[in-house]
């Protein structure tokens, strides 16, 4: 579907018609399949935790990007889908689909009682509403001893299974398969919503609320939909992470998640969705890797990247298209 | 004729101002009503309460015989009423087509649904492509609005209006900051509306006031200082006092219709 060019288009990346934009989505999960072949188990290992990490970005980025609603409390589903998994795996069943299904009910639920109230508040205030919550259920699961091991964390998660009561799968690059399926699936859910006339609606409020309201829109309903859809792909992403660690702690429901969650995004680029995938491998990959190799020193890296990335990259990855078609000059 | 919009001593205080005050007047069903006054008379004010986007501190106002006066302004956008803005209140990131299509899915009953793309919306796409003839946007559908000049804006503006289906649509001067032949454009939009869609316009263009109004309301100072057809609101003593102040308006009002 070819827009006509004139001038007012001319500035404007021009999007992917849909089937080249699938091939390209085709071609990157191809090469991340490949992963485990070229690479050490210690390195697929790293590479599924960046894969569940991408999956609570792109979740942020449904809210940030895409709605308006910059939430600094994105860690409170992650953790709580992380320990819903686990506690299911532990207590129930370590058949891998349940952990999943439990972990998604689980960020949505949470995320249905929070965003009550977080979607009241706009702006700086649910920065600060979102990120107070999201303190508040981290404090809770330091507290809880009975159900979450308290501040020790959630501890003899056995491995996931691929069949109910079957073989304990202990190999990283099974576990990074797994994990990787899902993850496409979890992100494609976003992007079909993204795409969706709710998600117009969606950006919509995001630049105009006032505006929608006086359309006839319930911006409430229109708000706390996202924000439960968002929990739930964010829980989704808790049960990738407890996937490959078969560990949690309160520290998974911490304020460096979320903060690494919006950084990812920014980095990224707000509404691109597949800039917040390459948002949260950028800032992954200084975290996990380069971070321990500087003696601790990992967040200064990162800060160093996220003004790097404020000023050269105002639009994030997702800019990248838009500055090259703009020095070049569409015919 | 029945009445479609009633006020009834409607009014806005802020602090010590009152900045509509007491207005009682009806609409009628149908009609090309148009209200005028000074700067600073209230008019937008008003425009906000029949809207609903801010609230009365006094009165009431009822649509069609009920009482609207504590429904939020989703809700009477609901049931018809729609308003453009004085300064355009559009969707900046997203196209021209997006803008009109926000107002048409909500229509369609498409604007909470997660399986529908919103490329692929039934009956979203007619409803845009009418819109955007309608005002003379036809071929620029893709093109972002923060591209859009502002007489474009303006025009879309109205567009976006037009595609909630209005049963009173309030225009707050549509034509500022039109070209005069857009402004010429947009006053055969208005004649082309069917009949039952009710209009209320505030507009400083007399012109344009006096070629489509059917009926007039002068404010002044939040207050109504008269209510009439073209021919005695013009006529009309205290108007003209009112307005004498005003050079560009007392020529106006003292030359005849159709003169320029």
């Amino acid at each position: 579907m070819a827009a006509p060019v004139s001038a007012g288009t001319r500035l404007q990346p021009q999007p992917l018609d849909p089937p080249a934009r699938l091939r390209w989505y085709g071609v990157v999960v191809v090469a991340l399949a490949f992963v485990p072949f070229v690479a050490p188990a210690d390195v697929a290992a790293t590479a599924t935790r960046i894969l569940a990490l991408a999956l609570l970005a792109v979740s942020l980025d449904l809210l940030v990007g895409v709605g308006g609603m910059p939430s600094l409390g994105q860690a409170a589903p992650f953790g709580v889908g992380v320990y819903a998994a686990g506690l299911t795996a532990r207590e129930l069943t370590p058949f891998a689909p349940v952990q999943v299904l439990v972990a998604v009910a689980a960020g949505a639920l949470l995320s249905a009682l929070l965003g009550w109230l977080v979607v009241r508040s706009r702006g700086t205030y649910l920065l600060m509403l979102s990120l107070a919550l999201a303190e508040l259920v981290h404090t809770l699961a330091g507290k809880w001893d009975a159900l979450t091991g308290g501040t020790n964390g959630l501890v003899g998660v056995p491995a996931l299974t691929f069949a109910p009561g079957g073989e304990p799968v202990r190999l990283a690059g099974l576990v990074y398969w797994w994990v990787l399926a899902v993850a496409v699936v979890g992100f494609l859910v976003v992007v079909v919503v993204s795409r969706s006339a709710f998600g117009r609606s969606l950006r919509g409020i995001r630049d105009n609320e006032a505006r929608m309201s006086s359309l006839g829109y319930s911006t409430f309903r229109v708000k706390y939909t996202a924000f439960v859809i968002s929990g739930a792909v964010a829980g989704l992403a808790g049960a990738l992470w407890m996937a490959q660690t078969r560990f949690a702690s309160p520290e998974d429901l911490g304020f460096h998640v979320s903060a690494f969650a919006l950084l990812a995004v920014v980095i990224g680029g707000r509404g691109s969705l597949w800039g917040a995938v390459l948002g949260a491998a950028l800032v992954g990959v200084i975290r996990d890797e380069f971070g321990p190799q500087l003696g601790g020193r990992g967040p200064l890296l990162l800060g160093i990247a996220f003004i790097a990335a404020v000023y050269l990259l105002p639009h994030g990855f997702a800019g990248l298209r838009l500055r090259r078609a703009r020095t070049q000059g569409h015919p | 004729m029945s009445t479609l919009l009633a006020l009834d001593g409607v009014s806005k205080q802020y602090g010590s101002l009152m900045a509509v005050d007491g207005v009682t007047l009806g609409i009628e069903r149908g009609a090309r009503h148009a209200l005028i006054g000074p700067n600073g008379a209230g008019k937008s004010t008003l425009f906000g309460l029949i809207a609903g986007t801010s609230a009365t501190t006094a009165g009431t106002i009822a649509l069609a015989g009920e009482d609207i006066t504590r429904r939020s302004d989703s809700w009477r956008a609901r049931v018809g009423v729609a308003k453009t803005f004085q300064h355009s209140s559009l969707f900046l990131s997203l196209s021209v087509a997006d803008n009109i299509a926000l107002a048409a899915q909500r229509l369609t009953g498409h604007g909470l649904r997660i399986r529908t793309r919103a490329a692929h919306c039934p009956g979203v796409a007619e409803e845009v492509e009418r819109c955007l003839a309608l005002v003379g946007l036809a071929d620029r559908p893709q093109v972002r609005v923060s591209a859009l000049s502002h007489g474009e804006r303006r025009q879309l503006e109205v567009a976006v209006a037009l595609a909630t289906r209005p049963r009173l649509l309030l225009l707050d001067e549509p034509t500022a900051g039109m070209s005069a032949a857009e402004s010429g454009r947009f006053v055969g939009l208005v004649e082309s509306l069917p009949p039952d869609v009710t209009v209320l316009l505030i507009e400083h263009d007399l012109d344009v006031v006096f070629r489509l109004a059917d009926r007039i309301s002068v404010l002044h100072l939040g207050k109504l200082l008269a209510d009439g057809t073209p021919e005695q609101v013009r006529a009309d003593e205290v108007v003209q006092q009112a307005y004498l102040g005003s050079g560009a308006a007392r020529e106006l009002f003292l030359t005849s219709p159709g003169s320029p």
